[in-house]
């Protein structure tokens, strides 16, 4: 008889390690989704237990306790309780902590019991636990809690065997065992009293050495000193954007080569008309212009991920927090607004851990600011092209500077914005607190890292299968149809729809120095930034034939002045080209106004920056 | 416990310097100003382990105005607004 799938839940606090445990037992068999009515993220995997029981693992959003103080603990919450709506009841839940660090897991934990599910907890990153001399008497401990307690080393091969096994044998028995909840929001007596027992409980059954761990705190000496912290944070974004740059060059002109040969195989096999113009300028010349920048994005979520896990990120927030207060921000807005140098998306969604109602929307304000990895095609495009490769001061590449330069901007005109708000809107704002927990480092999983880059490299590959594919299929029609008629001399392009809507639009881009091609290339940027790139490929192909298609960039340095391209750059660090990121920030803040709000105002600010940036650029002699 | 803690005078740990090290004695979130209510800072310090008896010690400051602070509470370090630690009482 085939038996139903097994419900488990994985709770924990921040830190615990609970996604690397969640990585090692389900692999890449992960689908991330939102709760309904809610942008809590939803990660489910599932696995198969040694006696054959297939298993659904969910991954809940970490928390200290469960009085829901941000939707992501409210659903930490609902979950447990089978109260989330549409979710199945957790049949066991795996309450996770790191060994080395007990406190604050088992008061949740003993928290957790009075809700009668059955539980196991797992104390995970055992072997560092005792690298570091900390003993658990791990039978003590299981009956002091009155629940199972299983050891497990999640980096490591078989390192979740013994809890593997001990799913099989409370599975087999489960049906007995359904508790009446007895939880509800737990009075300030009691969470102290919770403490207390648990601290007693800690004092029973570990064995701490004398000593904390004594490279967290030589690590710590260095990157949280008040003026060499703040150093070595710069430093590590700045390798983080020349890498970006610079060591995704290699890879990046692999795939461009290959899509070449592609388009000339295509070119040279199919005989001259619709469907090789389609294939080779449409498909191949669009969709792989857009590919070949996924070695920069595995890069940014590599850097993204491994300082999450090394844990420099709470760290980053610590350092920031005062600074960042002076433009209005929490410190806390730091993590999501890093985020938001991969993507807006998920750095928007990310804002949750800010429980601030005010903090929270001025960061959802700003995030669209900071420089996604969407624009990283078009910057690297006009870079390539404008801006010669030499070095200055003999070790920096002129073209990372240029970058990084790109970078910096949008995140001073993000504290810019945010200082506005605060100094216009949000007069008798009182500063939310900061209350972070500072894990102590831990060498980065790289297994887990490489799942979490697969994860989002696979979204990024979907995408671009999915809207870039479907607007380039748009942007080829639109510039092919209708037909030149027969005995034209002029480009086919100029007859299109394309540039009867460029030529339309063009006396509104004509002061920012835009002509019709960059008009037409900017309407599917609507969809997503680094469509235009494509979009200007495809339009000037077809515009300029196939030698056109092979090297967009050198196209661009022929058709462009350099006053264009920089007011094009200028444009790209503000415009808010992402209808998903303005869908985001509509369901975050509930609210359309905010939404109209975020549109408008990057808008006002893109057109003024290159407005600025091409008139003085003209006055310069750049035009 | 040692009998420092009858001697040493008792203070908001917002007001002490990087170095400092001391007992939590009791918390006191009507002291702190915060923007959260009382109860809900003071929920929120238990549940990040400020618990009376507990030892702590700064262990680094930031750099404006020695703000935030690394604060060792018994085995973990948490980070905290001068502003929020105000609400604990050490000696």
């Amino acid at each position: 008889m085939e038996l139903p799938l097994l419900h488990l839940a994985l709770v924990g606090t921040p830190n615990s390690g609970k996604t690397s445990l969640f990585n090692a037992l389900t692999g890449s068999r992960q689908k991330v989704a939102n709760y309904p009515g809610v942008t809590v993220e939803r990660k489910e995997g599932f696995f198969v237990t040694p006696l054959g029981r297939q298993v659904s693992l969910v991954d809940l959003p970490g928390t200290y306790s469960l009085r829901g103080r941000s939707p992501d603990e409210e659903i930490t919450r609902d979950f447990v309780l089978g109260k989330a709506s549409g979710e199945a009841v957790p049949d066991l839940v795996l309450c996770v902590a790191d060994s080395t660090n007990l406190r604050l897991t088992i008061r949740l934990l003993l928290e957790l019991k009075r809700t009668g599910r059955p539980m196991v907890l797992v104390l995970n990153m055992f072997d560092i636990a005792a690298r570091r001399g900390i003993t658990v008497d791990v039978e003590r401990l299981a009956k002091e809690l009155g629940l199972p307690v299983v050891t497990s080393i999640a980096v490591r091969k078989g390192g979740t065997a013994d809890l593997l096994k001990l799913t099989d044998e409370i599975s087999a028995k489960l049906a007995a065992e359904a508790e009446a909840n007895s939880w509800r929001a737990l009075s300030v007596a009691e969470l102290r009293a919770t403490q207390r027992e648990a601290d007693r409980i800690i004092a029973d059954c570990v064995s701490l050495p004398s000593r904390p761990d004594t490279w967290t705190a030589r690590i710590d000496g260095i990157v949280l000193h008040p003026v060499g912290g703040l150093i070595v944070l710069a430093l590590i974004l700045f390798v983080m954007f020349q890498a970006v740059f610079a060591w995704a060059q290699p890879l990046m002109e692999l795939l461009n080569s290959g899509f070449d040969t592609l388009g000339e195989f295509v070119h040279a096999t199919l005989p001259a008309g619709l469907l090789q113009s389609f294939l080779q300028n449409g498909v191949i010349s669009g969709v792989g212009s857009v590919i070949v920048f996924l070695p920069q994005i595995i890069i940014i979520f590599l850097f993204i991920l491994l300082l999450e896990d090394f844990g420099y990120m709470a760290r980053a927030a610590f350092l920031m927090d005062r600074i960042m207060g002076g433009a209005g921000l929490h410190g806390r807005a730091f993590i999501p607004l890093l985020s938001s140098f991969a993507c807006a998306i998920p750095g928007i969604m990310a804002t949750r851990v800010i429980d601030n109602k005010r903090d929270r929307l001025t960061t959802i304000l700003i995030a669209p600011l900071m420089t996604c990895s969407a624009r990283i095609p078009v910057y690297t495009l006009i870079i390539s092209a404008f801006i010669p490769a030499k070095d200055v001061w003999g070790f920096i590449n002129l073209q990372g500077l240029v970058m990084f330069g790109l970078y910096a901007t949008g995140i001073a005109s993000a504290l810019a914005v945010s200082f506005l708000i605060k100094f216009f809107m949000l007069r008798d704002y009182a500063p939310a607190p900061f209350m972070l927990e500072l894990p102590d480092y831990k060498m980065p999983r790289l297994k887990s890292i490489a799942i979490g880059v697969y994860t989002r490299a696979k979204m990024f590959l979907v995408r671009a299968g999915t809207t870039i594919f479907s607007m380039m299929v748009l942007i080829w029609f639109l510039a092919s149809f209708p037909q030149p008629p027969a005995g034209a001399t002029e480009p086919a392009i100029d007859f299109s729809l394309a540039a009867i809507i460029g030529k339309a639009l063009e006396p509104l881009l004509a002061p920012v120095g835009f002509n019709w091609q960059i008009a037409v290339a900017l309407i599917p940027g609507m969809a997503a930034r680094e469509v235009a790139v494509a979009a200007l490929g495809t339009v000037y192909a077809i515009e300029g034939g196939k030698e056109a298609a092979e090297q967009i960039g050198q196209v661009l340095a022929t058709k462009w002045s350099l006053a264009t391209a920089l007011s094009m750059l200028a444009w790209y660090i503000f415009a808010p080209q992402c209808a998903s990121t303005l869908a985001v920030i509509r369901r975050e803040t509930g609210s359309w106004t905010w939404m109209a709000v975020t549109f408008s105002y990057m808008l006002v600010l893109a057109y003024a920056a290159s407005f600025v940036t091409y008139n003085v650029a003209v006055a310069l002699g750049a035009g | 416990m040692t009998d420092t803690n009858d001697t040493r005078p008792h203070m908001p740990l917002g007001l002490a310097h990087r170095g400092y090290t001391g007992v939590i004695q009791h918390l006191s979130a009507r002291e702190a100003g915060s923007a959260l209510s009382d109860i809900e800072l003071e929920s929120r310090l238990i549940e990040l382990g400020f618990v009376e008896g507990a030892r702590v010690e700064i262990l680094h400051e930031g750099l404006v105005g020695r703000d935030p602070i690394a604060v060792r509470v018994d085995s973990i370090t948490i980070a905290v607004r001068r502003r929020e630690a105000m609400a604990i009482i050490v000696a």
